[in-house]
Order: structure tokens, then C-alpha cells, then sequence
């Protein structure tokens, strides 16, 4: 187990550092004149541009520039962007309205997408299964552009049921709306996960031994089919951190939520470098973390895994 | 559909021994069916996949031959009849610069279908490429490309499409479609390649590979007359998938001012423009909503529907 973590730890830094050098030599490579950018149409001083350059390091190779850009990212200074505030005061702000909308829509997905699937699994064929089958696929075609604008215009903006645009201070109830239309992207994949495992372990033989031992229905379904049938939907749910990040920069832009992928869609939008790379480089982070941590969490869901 | 089965029929003669004692069983009429035939004939009685297709055939023609469906121009935007209502003329009616919403949507079929498809051959040629020479070669090709592809998807995928767009958009006078394509391009091919790879290496070890390599054949011919037909068919199913997630992107990024921009047609930017002005025109954020959604679900539905045809475990 400890060796395993070690080498996963170990691939995780190759992929961290991959990943975050492509994006910073994506944003920033072979750019036109930084230096001219900042002052905008006013003509600049020989003099200065030559400080400049040397206090941005523009004049060191590409290589060198990324390394003090890590630098200054492992000891938490991301720098300022373009619009000149500090890149970690709006993380301070952006992360934890983020963070609710993101748990709100991975616990909402979950709960409706395993008890719908257990209820299918276990009737399979029924009308109930014939029908999520069916809205299951709907969804999983209905990219989140589309139903994003569609459910703030039916649910927020005709019905009234819900706000249609939150702010910083957001309530639960104002980030309903939002996680729903999050958690969408992933419920149909994790509803027919839990539906085949469902399917499948019912049929298996501890099954059968545990109902020979005279155990209630319920205790069978509750405790031993679905503890076994939990562990694909979880390995799931790290899959889909990636796909919910990508799905919160609509979400937050078309809800006006003022998280992570608000500011990295604004940040696109305005083309503000700095911004864009610190917001990609900590969502990498993040991903790669919540990746190692489901892997972990299978062996200890089932024992049978073990780890080399 | 033709061209999944143009592509497999060739592995007739080499998938042939395997399926034989299958279709004995089965008792089907006389002579044995190659792994196409069957899928071919399981498809033929699954309703989903003629709906689908229908659907495809008629989203195909909108993206060539638009004239068909429509004769208003899309371009053609008078500010006097903004937000007017559907009539005759306009059947979905005007929305926001006057525009024909019915006609926008209609010509926003090509650069979506024209994306999504040329995105998915550029992502099928790289696949096939690293998935076969990985899955063949092994070794120190394989670990290298391998944690290559960790690199990519260690990307969550909208925001390297985000930023590879950007990188790729610079040209100002550009509609962007081409930005967008090899965008889409570049990141889709991970998944074929795994998946290719896999069944590569699988095949790679068949009997008849053996036999084929005791004849003397050199692993060019190994790999292109032998193991390749026999490992494709999931191959296929994966970029059927990847086109319908294709087509969602090019919307995504759209959307977001990254993907197609100026004077393109498209549905994500028409969901775009028309979200501000929702609340008074439903309309225009509607129709090529529902366009899009129903393209996508097309294709998914097809490629679902291959799988299902090709994967024998399934059925």
C-alpha cells in the first residue's frame, strides 16, 4: 500500500508538472510585445522596458520563466492579473462558493442517481427502469450549454421557482438552480453504474446466502447488494471531478455565480494570463488529489483490492 | 454506418474461425457471418439505430445542402424587425439584430457537423497511430506515450480546449473554425488511443498472429492486415461517441468566445447572444437549443447503438 501511494505520488508529480508546463507555455509562449500590452497605446521608454523586462524576466529563457513561475506558485504566490488585484485574494473569494456548488451537485447527483438505480437494478425491464433508461440518455445528450440557459430561462425566469442569477453571499437555495443543472452532467452515468451493479450482484452468491440465512429483503438490498454496488459509482464520481469543473465554467457564467469558473471564463474573455494559469494550475491540483484519493478509497470500500 | 463496415468486413476471413462454433451454437443458417455480418444484422432490428440514423441522414443534409430546408438568408438582419414573432416567413421568428432565427439555425448545422467531423478523423488518425504502435511495440514506446497521455488528461478537458483555442485563434481575421477543429483534434484522441491499445494488444497475441508471424510476415503487414481488422471494431464505437461530444464542444467553446467567431454561424454563439435576452425572446435561446441537443443525441444514440452490435458481451 505505502509503495503504492509513493509511485502514484511520485506519477503525480510528472503529470502535475506536464500538465501545468503546457498550460503556461500555451498561454504564454511566443506571445506579442507583454511589455507594450501593459502600457497600452502610450509609447515606452527604452529605459524602462529594459527594467521591466528584467523584473518579469522576460529576458531569461522560456524554461527559466516557468520555473520562477512555479516558484512562486508553491509558495502561494500567484501573482496579480491584469486588472492589477492579487490573483490569491480571488481565489479567497471564488473557492468556497465554488466548493458549495460543487458538493451540492455531487451529493444531489448521488442521492438521485443511486436510489434511482437501485430501484431500476432491481426491476429490471419495468416501466420505471424502461423510463430512466430513457431520460438517462436525454440527458447525457443534452450538453450543459443547452440545458444551463434552458433551466434558468423555464425554472428561474418563467416558473419563478427558483432565483435565476446568485451572488457572493448565495444561499443554498440560490445555488439549487446551478448544482441541479451541475449535477445533471454526471447523474446518468453514475444512475446506469449503480443499475448494472445493482443488476449484476443481485444474482451473485453471497445474494443468495445471505437470503437462505432467513435475512429481510431489505437488509439484503440496503446493506449487502449495495455496499457492493457502491464502489464503481464512487471510482465514478472522481472521474467526474474533471467534467464538473469543466461544466461549472458554463454553469457559473450563465447563473452569474461569482466562483472559480466565473473568474476563469471572465479571465478568458479579458485574456488575462496570470489569472487563467494560477485558476488551471490549483484545478489540476485538485484533480489529480481527488483522483489519488477515490483510488485509495476503492481498496478501503473493498477489501479484495490491495494495492502493490 | 458504411464506412464501420467497409472496415471490419476485412477482418471476414480472420474472425471467421473464432465466430464459427458461436453462430454453430446459435443455430443459424448455413454459412458463418463475420463479426460486421452479425453486427450488421443485429442492427438491422434495433429501432434506435434506424431513429438515429434518420436523424443523422437529415442533419447531414441540413449541414450540405441548407438551401433545401430554407430559403431566407441568414445574413440578411434588419434591426426593424427585432424580437418580431414566427410567422410565415420566419417560422421560429426574429431575434435580437433581426436575424431569421429559423434560417440561422438551420445553417448552423454545417459548422457544427463540418467540426465535429473533421475534429474526429484528426483525433481517429492519432489514435489509431499511438494506440496501434503502443499496443504493438510495448516496451519503453509504450510507457512514454502512456504517461504522454496521463499529461493530457491530467488536463480537466474544457480548459485545455480553452486554452489550446485561444492559442490557436490568434489570427483576427479567421472565423475560428479551424482553431476549433485541430483544438478539439488534439485533445480527442487520448481515449481511441487507449482504447485501440488495448485491444491491440489483445489481438496481438492471438493465434493467428502467431501463424501469420511463423509465414514470415514482417510487422508492418502484422499489424495492418492482421491486427488491426481485428481490433478496430471498438475503436469505431469510440469516435462515433467522440463525434456527438465533439459537436457539444465546438457549442461549449463557442459559447464562451473561444470557438467560431465574426461572421460564423453557429448554434453555441445563437445560445450565447440570445441568453441575455431571454426573458423577452425565449425564442432564439430555444431553437438552436433544441437543435443541438437532439444532433448530439443523434450521434450518441448511434454510436450507442454500434456498441451494442459490436460488443459481444453484451448481447
Amino acid at each position: 500500500m505505502f509503495r503504492y501511494i509513493v509511485r502514484r505520488l511520485l506519477q503525480m508529480v510528472l503529470t502535475f508538472f506536464g500538465a501545468t508546463f503546457l498550460v503556461f507555455a500555451l498561454t504564454f509562449a511566443n506571445q506579442d510585445d507583454p511589455i507594450q500590452a501593459l502600457a497600452g497605446e502610450r509609447p515606452i521608454t527604452e529605459n524602462l522596458r529594459q527594467t521591466l523586462m528584467e523584473r518579469y524576466h522576460l529576458d531569461e529563457p522560456f524554461l527559466v520563466q516557468y520555473w520562477y513561475y512555479m516558484k512562486g506558485l508553491l509558495t502561494g504566490d500567484f501573482g496579480t492579473s491584469l486588472t492589477g488585484r492579487k490573483i490569491i485574494d480571488m481565489m479567497e473569494t471564488a473557492w468556497p462558493i465554488t466548493i458549495k456548488l460543487g458538493l451540492m451537485a455531487i451529493i444531489i447527483a448521488a442521492t438521485i442517481a443511486v436510489t434511482a438505480g437501485v430501484i431500476s437494478g432491481i426491476r429490471r425491464g419495468s416501466i420505471f427502469d424502461n423510463a430512466t433508461l430513457v431520460v438517462t440518455l436525454i440527458i447525457l445528450s443534452l450538453p450543459i450549454v443547452v440545458l444551463a440557459p434552458l433551466a434558468q430561462l423555464v425554472f428561474g425566469i418563467q416558473l419563478k421557482w427558483f432565483p435565476p442569477t446568485a451572488t457572493v453571499n448565495a444561499s443554498l437555495f440560490d445555488l439549487l438552480l446551478p448544482a441541479l443543472v451541475l449535477g445533471s452532467l454526471v447523474i446518468a452515468t453514475e444512475l446506469r453504474v449503480t443499475r448494472s451493479a445493482v443488476a449484476e450482484n443481485l444474482r451473485s452468491d453471497y445474494v443468495r446466502t445471505a437470503r437462505a440465512k432467513g435475512l429481510s429483503r431489505k437488509r439484503v438490498i440496503g446493506v449487502h447488494v449495495l455496499r457492493n454496488s457502491l464502489i464503481p459509482v464512487v471510482t465514478l464520481i472522481g472521474v467526474d471531478i474533471g467534467g464538473l469543473m469543466s461544466g461549472a465554467i458554463v454553469t457559473e457564467r450563465i447563473f452569474n455565480v461569482p466562483g472559480v469558473g466565473f473568474n476563469l471564463a471572465r479571465g478568458i474573455g479579458t485574456e488575462d494570463g496570470p489569472l487563467v494559469v494560477g485558476f488551471v494550475s490549483i484545478l489540476v491540483i485538485i484533480f489529480l488529489v481527488v483522483n489519488l484519493l477515490v483510488d485509495l478509497l476503492y481498496a478501503a470500500l473493498d477489501p479484495r483490492i490491495r494495492y502493490e | 454506418m458504411s464506412d464501420i463496415n467497409a472496415v471490419t468486413s476485412a477482418a471476414g476471413p480472420s474472425t471467421q474461425p473464432q465466430m464459427e462454433p458461436k453462430h454453430a451454437g446459435r443455430g443459424k443458417k448455413d454459412k458463418p457471418r463475420s463479426l460486421a455480418a452479425d453486427a450488421w444484422a443485429d442492427l438491422r432490428r434495433n429501432k434506435i439505430f434506424w431513429v438515429s440514423s434518420i436523424l443523422v441522414l437529415i442533419i447531414l443534409a441540413m449541414a450540405l445542402f441548407p438551401t433545401l430546408f430554407t430559403s431566407a438568408d441568414p445574413r440578411d438582419c434588419v434591426l426593424s424587425r427585432q424580437h418580431a414573432g414566427a410567422s410565415g416567413s420566419a417560422l421560429f421568428g426574429y431575434d435580437f439584430q433581426g436575424c431569421d432565427v429559423y434560417a440561422k439555425t438551420i445553417y448552423g448545422a454545417r459548422n457544427s457537423i463540418e467540426v465535429g467531423v473533421v475534429a474526429t478523423l484528426l483525433s481517429g488518425v492519432i489514435g489509431l497511430i499511438f494506440g496501434l504502435s503502443t499496443g504493438y511495440f510495448g516496451g519503453w514506446v509504450d510507457a512514454v506515450l502512456s504517461r504522454f497521455i496521463d499529461i493530457i488528461l491530467g488536463v480537466p478537458f474544457l480548459l485545455g480546449a480553452i486554452v489550446l483555442a485561444k492559442r490557436f485563434a490568434q489570427d483576427p481575421e479567421s472565423n475560428g473554425v479551424l482553431a476549433v477543429t485541430v483544438t478539439l483534434g488534439i485533445l480527442g484522441w487520448t481515449t481511441a488511443a487507449r482504447i485501440m491499445r488495448s485491444s491491440v494488444i489483445t489481438a496481438k497475441n492471438q493465434d493467428y498472429v502467431a501463424a501469420a508471424r511463423m509465414l514470415g510476415a514482417g510487422p508492418g503487414r502484422l499489424m495492418l492486415k492482421h491486427i488491426l481488422p481485428n481490433s478496430i471494431a471498438p475503436f469505431i464505437v469510440v469516435l462515433t461517441i467522440l463525434l456527438g461530444t465533439n459537436i457539444a464542444s465546438e457549442a461549449t467553446l463557442s459559447f464562451l468566445g473561444v470557438g467560431l467567431k465574426g461572421d460564423a454561424i453557429s448554434w453555441g454563439i445563437s445560445i450565447a447572444e440570445a441568453g441575455a435576452n431571454a426573458r423577452t425572446a425565449p425564442e432564439p435561446l430555444v431553437w438552436p437549443s433544441v437543435f443541438l441537443a437532439v444532433t448530439v443525441l443523434a450521434f450518441i444514440m448511434l454510436g450507442d447503438a454500434v456498441r451494442d452490435a459490436f460488443d459481444p458481451k453484451l448481447r
